[in-house]
């Protein structure tokens, strides 16, 4: 342990430089938000993530957030444990009949003022899932939406890129 | 004993069927596999509906004979043989959800997968109905619902807790959330995006389904793949395994609050992502495998760098062994919690880690061997403790095999054409395929006609590890359901299809 303790004081951090928020999500986000909520949200964002029928690709991205390289913290977002601590609720997945009900209650017990991130090419159209008898479809088939990051899956940097287009002025 | 000769030779052959015999049999036929799974000589690989017929995967594997029975169930019934073989009751409870066949004599008729949202034609105006838990009596008994969603960034599935005081007394898991009909979206299609679809049923395993469907549609379709692309395969489908097995080492000890572990096991899976990404283009490397051979080549330095890599990676690795080791506060959490008993893990085929450390020694790669890993040195793992920390040490000697397969793998490769095409786009046949993913051999059956999939079925490995978790949690404080359910790690997206 003390060889790791040493390594991780002396060797430099492995985190990736931040990168530049994304533009399209940036005109995205400036066309859906208002700038009154933006102000009283801040740069502090809590997420809470629902997976509302995705493969788990997208899950894995996302929890590639939190690894030493990308750092989401130090910008300011954190994923919470409930909707009731969240500011942003990221979605993944087409909406499955299954999850429709949960996704819907989830965003409910999320208080005001909140945004929606649908994750993934999935959660923009359901993707290569469109059309089942069990999908209800993209997110915003759902629940309003305020940000798309695409992608199958999209990777961590893409989804920084986005995430950060949330907090930009 | 029965053997599996004599059940499929009562039967009628299909010829198209390849690799392994499939036979349409008797009811009676079907009686005495039912019976030769419960007594313990077969082991159950899969059991599926199609249209008005049911199908069951079984598996000696003492004779190392495997075969496909097929029952015609005219009037949509069957014989269940849940009722005497416990790991095929969710898998007939599914079968009657999505295909409407009835299991005769079924233990259990709740519906499985099926919540009544569906938008099927059949669908139409049926009434909602209450999903009936598992009673649960006595005095001091509590009940914690949990989920469907969870608290961490994980899939969607119910967990109904009944306790007595810290104790579970009970686990009852309620699945199908992420129920995306992938077997009803595949019928009809052609090949390319069939496969595509099976590269997503759980992403995790993307590498593995990828390699199964292609394994499955050449063998319907009698395809030879170059050498060159039987290697970079195994290279594909070790670096999955590696890119899971340090995340979930990693994570299982961060469910024990030791981070360090964790932040270290992620910097590992990382640079395993980043690897893929430069040696095939995707991080999870989706897409890559395709029937056939697969569908990039590596750069050309690709080779030095993924010796630097294994080289990095063992010694990284070895140092957070030696404090997994080590370190008494994280061993007090996994030793000795969450306990499968060799003899759940036999009756239920369990594959991968969850059966390997409770004394199930059966991986795809030596037990079914298939290309590459037929020329490789591969070594299974196998312990009998059946607790957390077994499945650790499981997770940690694949590990080690993983990065010498790569090395090998590198030993081998030679330059040379990455893909057969189909000579016949309108050939037809049945191909079934099993491969090893990281957690555990995953099944897929397809038949082809006329170069369109008309069936094809997946089976996770989480279909037969699942009901065990609900077993080893018994007794366990609810505190360790987070260890338990890391160490095993299944896949909702992957069994809810
Ligand atoms: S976008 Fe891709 S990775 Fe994400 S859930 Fe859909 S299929 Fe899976």
């Amino acid at each position: 342990m003390r060889t790791l303790v040493l390594e991780g004081i002396i060797k430099a951090p492995l985190t990736e430089a931040p990168p530049k928020a994304d533009k399209a999500a940036l005109a995205e986000i400036a066309s859906k938000v208002d700038a009154a909520a933006k102000k009283r949200l801040g740069r502090s964002l809590s997420i809470r993530e629902v997976d509302a029928g995705s493969c788990n690709g997208c899950e894995l991205e996302i929890h590639a957030l939190n690894n030493a390289f990308y750092d989401l913290e130090r910008f300011g977002f954190r994923f919470v444990a409930s909707p009731r601590h969240a500011d942003v609720l990221m979605v993944t997945g087409p909406v499955t009949t299954n999850m429709r009900e949960a996704l819907e209650r989830t965003y409910a017990a999320t208080p005001d003022p909140k945004w929606v991130v649908a994750v993934g090419d999935c959660a923009v159209d359901a993707g290569i899932f469109a059309g089942s008898y069990a999908v209800v479809g993209g997110v915003s088939s759902v629940i309003p939406v305020d940000l798309h990051i695409r992608g199958c899956p999209p990777s961590p940097m893409q989804l920084l890129q986005g995430l950060l287009a949330l907090i930009e002025k | 004993m029965t053997a599996i000769g004599d059940l499929t030779r009562q039967g009628q052959i299909v010829a198209a069927h390849r690799p392994w015999p499939r036979a349409v049999v008797t009811p009676a036929v079907w009686q005495a596999m039912t019976e030769a799974l419960a007594d313990g000589h077969l082991t159950l690989l899969g059991l599926w509906a199609e249209g008005k017929s049911v199908h069951a995967a079984v598996h000696a594997i003492d004779a190392g004979d495997l075969a496909v029975l097929s029952l015609d169930c005219p009037d949509g019934k069957f014989p269940s043989v849940g009722k005497a073989h416990a790991p095929a009751i969710r898998l007939e409870r599914t079968a009657r959800d999505v295909h409407g066949l009835e299991p005769i004599g079924a233990v259990d008729n709740r519906p499985w997968l099926d919540h009544g949202q569906w938008k099927r034609p059949q669908d139409k105006g049926r009434p909602a109905t209450q999903y009936q838990f598992l009673p649960a009596e006595g005095e001091s008994l509590h009940e914690i619902p949990v989920g469907p969603v969870h608290a961490g960034i994980i899939e969607p599935g119910h967990f109904r807790f009944t306790a007595n005081g810290e104790t579970v007394v009970r686990l009852e898991e309620r699945l199908g959330y992420v129920h995306k009909g992938i077997e009803g979206l595949m019928a009809g299609t052609p090949l390319d995006r069939a496969a595509r679809l099976a590269g997503r049923v759980s992403g995790d395993s993307t590498v593995a389904y990828s390699f199964a469907i292609a394994r499955a549609v050449e063998a319907a379709l009698a395809l030879d793949v170059p050498p060159r692309a039987q290697l970079l395969r195994g290279l594909m489908a070790e670096l999955e395994r590696l890119a899971n097995h340090f995340g979930d080492i990693g994570a299982i000890c961060n469910d024990a609050s030791f981070v360090m572990i964790h932040a270290h096991c992620g910097v590992l899976r990382e640079g395993t992502l980043r690897l893929a990404e430069r040696c095939f283009g995707h991080r999870l490397m989706m897409d890559r495998i395709v029937p056939g051979g697969v569908a990039t080549d590596l750069p050309p330095d690709a080779n030095d760098e993924i010796k630097t890599f294994v080289a990095n990676a063992r010694k990284r690795f070895k140092q957070l062994v030696g404090l997994y080791d080590k370190t008494a506060s994280l061993q007090d959490r996994t030793v000795r919690t969450g306990i499968l008993s060799p003899a759940l893990a036999r009756k239920f085929g369990a594959g991968g880690y969850v059966g390997r450390a409770s004394g199930r020694g059966f991986d795809t790669r030596c037990a079914l061997p298939y290309a590459p890993y037929d020329a490789l040195r591969l070594d299974v793992p196998v312990l009998n403790a059946g607790d957390v920390d077994a499945r650790i040490w499981i997770r940690i000697r694949e590990v080690e095999q993983s990065l010498s397969l790569v090395e090998q793998i590198l030993a081998r490769l030679e330059p040379g054409a990455i893909l057969t095409a189909a000579e016949d786009q309108q050939a037809s046949g049945e191909g079934m395929a099993l491969v090893e993913g990281f957690r555990g051999d995953i099944l897929v059956w397809l038949r082809i006609e006329a170069g369109i999939v008309a069936h094809c079925h997946l089976r996770d490995p989480s279909w037969f590890q699942w009901p065990l978790l609900e077993a080893v949690i018994e007794g366990n404080i609810v505190a360790d359901f987070p260890l338990c359910n890391k160490s095993f790690n299944c896949s909702y997206s992957g069994h809810d299809l």
